[in-house]
């Protein structure tokens, strides 16, 4: 708006009050760079050393393991974990999007969509409470069933945990974790659908779906792509539901229902840094270190893809 | 959209070959009685219990079949793919309250039995089994949130008004981004980085209450700096130019004509932010260790807070776990409710003290 203007008027003068407060502002922004450089720095410090060590130093490693194999189990726990909350919760989170944006009263939408704000702010802990106490023993006949009748199937080969302490219990605490974030961004792309083509897709004689499926998905694709991306982060670093839910080991198992379970990066942090010590401290910040850089790839990837649409601000 | 057409007295080509308008309630009934019915007959047979859950779910697989072939056979396939989805969307939502519900309902059930004097009082200091509280963990959680608070309140606002204000170019957009990176960080991972800091610092294994509230301030940041930016983006043009045209300097413009406009939307953000790092676990367990005592100084000493108190209740059950379960929920609730607290201020906040930008 002062664009224009801002080249033809001469430089104002420059009071010191002036100068106190930006140089202040500056250094604030700056600062911030600096933390985040300080966060990778000090933990490439202190993990190196974890990375390099003498495997027959390290009390938590099993015979014969080094860094590598103790690492890639872990790894895999955390995607595998992460993608099965993912493909849970997508669906999910879409179907309430649209029921919020397209198919709910105008005057309940906004509250129902506080009612969904309202799951993103109970902390993790109690999410894991929830899931090692209430969820575990709710679900586990459904796991003995599954054992039962669809044992063919590898994911369900059993023999059923009898805790119903699985990972599969975890991805479903992860599911309802990340489900918040997934809505929120989709709800808000779904509600930027210009009005104008819906009108003209219902001129046409399409139903609310055909509205849905040929106007309101295909320009909403990105932000939901965006909003899966960041729950996926946040699935990926999510440690204390997992912590208290798994009672997991460091192996790679794709048996969703029995009691022999991988476990995650975050969560093997968890339960083991308060009693590390010496050397083991640096091997489990090295894999927080790794965990670090996966969650920064697919942050990135995702902040790539908001920041594609400049019009669209309802990221966070 | 079951359409007010369907009265109509002409014969009218959209309205023909459609369901009654209440024929969904009528087909749901019948399906829920339906599965109700064979659920019953089936754990009858079986000796086993009536599960309502499972009738439920039953019926509603019984009422999406129903619906779509009734509605494929009178209206035709593109309306009964319309009403096939609709009742996904609305499953969907109703499966997402389940767990919300769930977990409201144990939360206040299991844990208001431990709400009382002495839970609010006495701290764990030699509590075998009975008895016992979380005043420790309160007063530490109180501690460190609110020293994470003191630090990245005035840091984070300083930085989203550069941003608004005065950054433009490179800076900005470096700083724009890494904010968002730091958006992500995963709880844990600055939980690790305070660790190493005050490892390289203070010596091998130091757990100390600064250290917790330094991994806070790692995930509190990011969120008040894009809170406050996007409040402070909302501040009419026209104010700051109206003050600068009254030879108002930059500086008092932003203290005095943005700031005061945009308060109430900044404190929303903050209390936000509190909320979301007030039930942090990881980073704190990491980095403030664990406590059974009270410990006032952030500086010496490991210090124990409200979501490490509730972990370690689960996890170290005593022999006779009941009364620690019963800490662990009555924790659980008084946590939940703090942070309700702090986001139904916020939303209050936001509501009454919103600038009026209409004319």
């Amino acid at each position: 708006m002062s664009s224009p203007a801002a080249k033809l008027r001469p430089k104002s003068a420059q009071r010191p009050g002036d100068r106190v407060f930006s140089a202040s502002a500056l250094t604030a922004g700056s600062l911030i760079l600096a933390i985040l450089a300080a966060v990778a720095g000090f933990l490439i410090l202190e993990g190196i050393p974890g990375v390099l060590a003498d495997p027959n130093d390290v009390s938590i490693f099993d015979d014969g393991v080094d860094f590598v194999s103790f690492v890639i189990p872990l790894i895999f726990g955390t995607l595998w974990a992460a993608a099965l909350a993912l493909v849970m919760a997508m669906p999910v989170a879409l179907g309430i999007a649209l029921f919020i944006s397209h198919y709910a009263p105008r005057k309940l939408a906004a509250g129902l969509g506080y009612t969904i704000d309202l799951l993103a702010a109970v902390p993790s802990v109690v999410f894991g409470l929830w899931g090692a106490n209430v969820l575990a023993p709710m679900i586990q006949p459904a796991y003995t069933w599954l054992a039962e009748n669809l044992g063919f199937i590898p994911l369900f080969a059993g023999p059923a945990s009898g805790t119903g302490r699985t990972i599969l219990t975890a991805a479903i605490v992860l599911a309802v974790m990340v489900l918040p974030i997934i809505t929120a961004i989709s709800r808000e792309v779904f509600l930027q659908t210009p009005r104008l083509y819906e009108e003209a897709a219902l001129a046409l004689g399409a139903t609310r779906w055909e509205v849905i499926r040929t106007v309101v998905l295909p320009f909403g694709r990105p932000g939901v792509i965006s909003g899966a991306m960041l729950g996926l982060g946040r699935a990926l670093g999510e440690t204390m539901a997992v912590a208290m839910v798994l009672s997991g080991s460091g192996i790679i198992n794709f048996d969703l229902i029995s009691s022999v379970n991988p476990t995650t990066i975050a969560a093997n942090v968890a339960l083991r840094f308060p009693e590390a010590y010496g050397i083991n401290v640096n091997v489990l910040i090295a894999t927080g270190l790794i965990l670090f850089a996966i969650t920064l790839v697919v942050n990135s990837i995702a902040r790539y893809i908001v920041n594609r649409r400049k019009e669209f601000s309802g990221a966070n | 959209m079951s359409s007010a057409t369907a009265t109509s007295p002409v014969t009218n080509a959209f309205a023909a070959s459609r369901l009654p308008r209440f024929s969904t309630l009528w087909i749901l009934l019948a399906s829920l009685a339906v599965s109700g019915v064979v659920v019953g007959l089936v754990t009858m047979a079986g000796d086993a219990e009536f599960n309502v859950g499972l009738a439920v779910f039953f019926g509603a697989v019984i009422f999406a079949v129903a619906n779509y072939v009734i509605s494929l056979l009178v209206e035709g396939s593109r309306r009964a793919a319309d009403r096939l989805v609709t009742t996904l969307v609305v499953a969907a939502f109703t499966v997402a309250m389940i767990p919300l519900v769930s977990l409201v309902y144990t939360v206040v059930v299991m844990g208001s039995g431990r709400i009382d004097w002495d839970f609010f009082t006495l701290s764990m200091r030699n509590v075998l089994g009975e008895g016992g509280g979380a005043a420790h963990a309160i007063v530490g959680t109180l501690l460190m949130t609110g020293l994470a608070t003191v630090i990245s309140v005035p840091i984070g606002l300083l930085t989203s008004i550069y941003l608004v204000e005065y950054g433009r170019g490179r800076l900005a957009q470096a700083i724009t981004f890494f904010v968002d990176v730091m958006t992500g960080i995963p709880s844990i991972v600055a939980g690790l980085f305070a660790f190493a800091l005050f490892e390289l610092i203070l010596g091998p294994g130091t757990r100390v209450g600064l250290s917790g509230a330094i991994a806070l301030t790692v995930l509190m940041l990011p969120v008040v700096v894009r809170s406050s930016e996007e409040i402070l983006r909302l501040v009419p043009n026209e104010l700051r130019e109206a003050s600068y045209a009254l030879g108002v300097p930059k500086w008092l413009t932003i203290l005095k004509v943005v700031i005061p406009t945009s308060i109430a939307g900044i404190s929303t953000g903050v209390m936000l932010s509190i909320a979301r790092v007030i039930g942090e676990t990881a980073p704190l367990l990491i980095a403030a260790g664990f406590s059974n005592n009270f410990n006032y100084d952030l500086t010496e000493g490991r210090m124990q807070s409200l979501p490490v108190y509730v972990y370690y209740s689960y996890i170290s059950q005593g022999t006779d776990f009941a009364p620690y379960i019963e800490r662990a929920w009555a924790g659980a609730l008084t946590l939940i409710a703090i942070v309700m607290i702090l986001n139904l201020i916020a939303r209050l906040v936001a509501r009454i003290f919103a600038p009026k930008l209409g004319r």
